[in-house]
C-alpha cells in the first residue's frame, strides 16, 4: 500500500485554498501563516489566487485579533493568523473577552465566528518569547473552540470545520509541525470537532497527547513495540469539545494513562484531562495516572537547557515503562 | 455659518433625545430603588450626539458601543421594555439577562458585541468596517466611544489599520471629560491621557478628523454626514470628537440625578432656570437648548413638546411595567450560549 502523503503545511494551504474558493465570507488576515520558514512559499497561490482577500496587518496582534471579531460578527469568516503562539498575549483581550464571550453576553444573539491560528510550541532556540504554548490558558477561556491538528489530514479537515463554525476557534499548529508529512486520504474533508483519533492501538497503556507531542508518543510506542510493550495513542484533537468518551473508552481497555504534553504543568492540559479521568474513569485504573509536561519554567534558549525542560520521545518512553511496573 | 436642520428632523431629534432622557432618568430611580445590580452609566448630557450621529446612518450600517450604551441603543430603535429588562437582569431583556447594562446589544440593528473594555470598541469597529469593505456593498460601521478609549494602546493599532485599509469607519469620539472632577476631586476616573488634542491622534495616522460641540445636535449631524458620505465614496475613515461637558450626574462614582428630573418648562420658558445648575439649564443641556429653540419657532411648540414629553411618559411607563415583570432567568440557564446551538 502507498498511500498519499502530505506535509502539514501544504494541507492548512489547501485547506485555507479550499474555503477561499468555496465561501466568499473567509478571507485570511496575515502575511505569514506559516512563519518565515521554508514552507512559507506555500502561500503563494493563495496571494495570487484571491490578492483581495488575503491581507498583511501591520504588527498589530491586538488589532488584528480584534479585527477579526468584528468583522466576524459583521457577518465575515476571517482567519487570523497571529504569528507566533507567544505574541498572542498581546490580543488576549480581543480573543479571550471579546471573541469568546459576545456570543453568551448577547444571550446568544451575537455570533463571533472568528478563525484564529498560531504557530506555538518548543521550536528551537526560540528562547522564552519564541516558544510558548498558550493554548492551556486558552482553554481556560469558555466560549473558544479549540483544534490541535497533528498530522496532514488533520490540519486540512480541522481548518476547514474552524472557518465553517459558528463559533470563535483557536486554530493552534506546533512549528515543527509544518513539514512533517503524513498519509493523507485521497479525499480529505472536514473533521468534526470532539472527536479523538486513535492514533496508535495498544493494549497495555493509553497516551494522551496533541500536537507535535502525539509523533513523539508515536516514536516511543514504536521504539517500546520492538519489546513486546503496546502503547495506544489518543490524539483529541480538540481540546473544546473534548472527546471524552473516546479517552475512557481507551483507559477502560489499559488501566493506564499517561498524559504528554508542552504546556507547563500546573493548571496545564494534562492535568485537566488527568482530572476528568480520575472524575469519570477512577474505576478503570490499575495506578496512579502519570503526566508528562514541560516543567514550570519558561523556555531556555541554550540547546542543553532547552532539550532539559521539552517533552521528547526518550523521556516519554522512560515514563511510558514507569507506567508500566506502577 | 452654523449648521441647522430642518424642521421636522429637529423635532424628530427632539423626541429621541427626550426618550433617552427619561429612560436614564428610570434608570436611576431603578436604580436606587434596588432593583439591579452593579454599576451603570448614563448617557445624559449626550443625548444630541448619538441621536443626530445614529441618525446619519443607514439601516445595514453597523454599530460598535460602550459601557455608556443606552442612549445608542435606543437612538438606533432598541425596544425600550427589552432595554429596560436587560438592565435589570430579566428573562425578557435584549440578551436574557446575560450582558445587563453595560453590553446592551441588538445585533438585529447593526450592533457588533457592545464591549465593556475601554478599547474594545474601537477595535471590534474597525473589524466592522473591514467585514463591510470586504463585502463591497458601501455599509460601513460607526463607533461610538468615550476619550477614555484612547489610553488603551489596542485603540492606536486599530486606527492605524484603518487608515492603511482605508476602511469604512466612522470612529466618533465623545469627549465628555470637560468639566469632570476626576478622581483626585471624589469623582470616576475620566481621560488620564498626556495629549490635550485627542485629534493629533487619529492625525499621526493619517485619519480626516472633525471637531463638533457635541450639544449641538445639528452640528454633530452635519459632521456625521459628511463622515458618512466619505466613508461610502471609498475615501477611509473619519473620526469625529464631539466635545460635550460633563454632565454634573456622572461626576461621583455612583450615577446621580445631580441636575433633577429634566423640567422641559425651563425650555418653553415657563419657569426660570436657577440653583446650583444654572448655567447647565441654560447653555449645555442638549434637550433643553434643542426644546428651547423649538419653542421659539411656533405658536404650538410649546403645547407640542409637553405633548411628546406625555407620549413618552407612556410608552416608558409600560416599558417599565414590563421590564419589572418580566421573570428573572432560570438559573440553570446559565450554561446556555457559551457556544451557538444547533438549530
Amino acid at each position: 500500500m502507498s498511500a498519499k502523503k502530505q506535509s502539514y503545511a501544504a494541507a492548512l494551504v489547501e485547506a485555507l485554498h479550499d474555503a477561499l474558493a468555496e465561501d466568499p465570507r473567509v478571507s485570511i488576515v496575515g502575511g505569514y501563516v506559516l512563519g518565515l520558514g521554508p514552507q512559507r512559499k506555500l502561500t503563494d497561490r493563495l496571494k495570487d489566487d484571491f490578492p483581495d482577500r488575503v491581507l498583511d496587518p501591520p504588527t498589530s496582534e491586538a488589532g488584528s485579533a480584534a479585527l477579526g471579531a468584528g468583522a466576524a460578527m459583521a457577518g465575515m469568516r476571517p482567519f487570523v493568523d497571529l504569528g507566533t503562539a507567544s505574541f498572542t498575549y498581546l490580543a488576549w483581550s480581543p480573543i479571550t473577552n471579546e471573541a469568546a464571550v459576545a456570543h453568551y453576553m448577547s444571550g446568544g444573539r451575537v455570533r463571533a465566528p472568528v478563525t484564529y491560528h498560531m504557530l506555538h510550541g518548543v521550536r528551537g532556540g526560540g528562547a522564552p518569547q519564541h516558544s510558548q504554548s498558550p493554548q492551556a490558558m486558552l482553554w481556560n477561556a469558555p466560549g473558544l473552540e479549540i483544534a490541535l491538528p497533528s498530522s496532514a489530514a488533520d490540519a486540512y479537515g480541522l481548518v476547514r470545520t474552524a472557518l465553517a463554525s459558528p463559533n470563535p476557534t483557536m486554530v493552534v499548529s506546533h512549528a515543527k509541525l509544518l513539514g512533517i508529512e503524513t498519509a493523507v486520504p485521497a479525499r480529505k474533508s472536514p473533521i468534526p470537532f470532539g472527536r479523538a483519533d486513535i492514533k496508535r492501538a495498544g493494549r497495555d497503556a493509553t497516551v494522551v497527547a496533541t500536537s507535535l507531542m502525539v509523533h513523539y508518543c508515536l516514536m516511543a510506542a514504536e521504539a517500546l513495540a520492538g519489546e513486546g510493550i503496546e502503547i495506544e495513542v489518543v490524539d483529541p484533537r480538540t481540546l473544546t469539545p473534548l472527546d471524552e468518551e473516546s479517552i475512557l473508552d481507551s483507559v477502560s481497555r489499559t488501566g493506564r494513562l499517561l498524559v504528554v504534553d508542552e504546556c507547563p504543568l500546573r493548571g496545564g492540559i494534562a492535568s485537566e484531562i488527568a482530572a476528568m479521568v480520575a472524575e469519570r474513569g477512577f474505576r478503570f485504573l490499575k495506578a496512579p495516572i502519570t503526566r508528562l509536561t514541560r516543567p514550570d519554567t519558561p523556555v531556555p534558549y541554550s540547546l542543553p537547557l532547552e532539550e532539559f525542560v521539552t517533552p521528547d520521545p526518550a523521556k516519554i518512553r522512560a515514563a511510558m515503562r514507569q507506567l508500566l511496573v506502577a | 455659518m452654523a449648521p441647522s436642520l430642518p424642521e421636522p428632523l429637529k423635532w424628530k431629534f427632539l423626541e429621541k433625545m427626550l426618550f433617552i432622557r427619561r429612560f436614564e432618568e428610570a434608570v436611576v430611580k431603578l436604580a436606587n430603588a434596588g432593583q439591579f445590580r452593579g454599576h451603570y452609566h448614563l448617557y445624559i448630557g449626550q443625548e444630541a450626539t448619538g441621536v443626530a450621529a445614529i441618525s446619519a446612518l443607514g439601516p445595514d450600517d453597523h454599530l460598535a458601543t460602550t459601557h455608556r450604551n443606552h442612549g445608542h441603543v435606543l437612538a438606533r430603535g432598541a425596544d425600550p421594555g427589552a432595554a429596560l429588562a436587560e438592565i435589570l437582569g430579566r428573562s425578557g431583556g435584549l440578551n436574557g439577562g446575560r450582558g445587563g447594562t453595560i453590553h446592551l446589544c441588538d445585533p438585529t440593528l447593526g450592533f457588533l458585541s457592545t464591549s465593556g473594555v475601554v478599547g474594545g470598541c474601537i477595535s471590534l469597529a474597525v473589524g466592522g468596517g473591514y467585514a463591510c469593505r470586504q463585502r463591497r456593498d458601501r455599509t460601513l460601521t460607526m463607533a461610538l466611544f468615550g476619550d477614555g478609549a484612547l489610553e488603551e494602546g489596542v485603540s492606536f493599532e486599530a486606527l492605524n489599520i484603518a487608515s492603511l485599509w482605508r476602511l469604512p469607519v466612522v470612529f466618533l469620539c465623545e469627549n465628555n471629560s470637560a468639566g469632570a472632577m476626576g478622581v483626585a476631586g471624589g469623582g470616576y476616573p475620566t481621560l488620564v491621557h498626556a495629549s490635550a488634542d485627542l485629534l493629533l491622534i487619529p492625525q499621526s495616522v493619517g485619519i480626516k478628523t472633525v471637531r463638533v460641540n457635541g450639544s449641538d445636535a445639528a452640528a454633530v449631524y452635519e459632521a456625521a454626514t459628511g463622515a458618512v458620505e466619505r466613508c461610502r465614496s471609498g475615501q477611509g475613515p473619519v473620526f469625529i470628537e464631539a466635545m460635550t461637558p460633563r454632565w454634573a450626574g456622572s461626576n461621583p462614582l455612583w450615577p446621580e440625578l445631580a441636575t433633577g428630573i429634566t423640567d422641559l418648562r425651563m425650555a418653553t420658558g415657563e419657569i426660570a432656570c436657577e440653583g446650583p445648575h444654572k448655567d447647565w439649564y441654560e447653555k449645555h443641556d442638549p434637550v433643553l437648548r434643542l426644546a428651547r429653540e423649538l419653542a421659539a419657532s411656533a405658536a404650538d411648540a410649546r403645547g407640542n413638546i409637553h405633548k411628546i414629553d406625555d407620549a413618552i411618559e407612556r410608552t416608558l411607563a409600560a416599558a417599565t411595567r414590563f421590564a419589572l415583570e418580566s421573570p428573572l432567568p432560570a438559573p440553570a440557564s446559565a450554561l446556555r450560549h457559551v457556544f451557538v446551538e444547533a438549530s
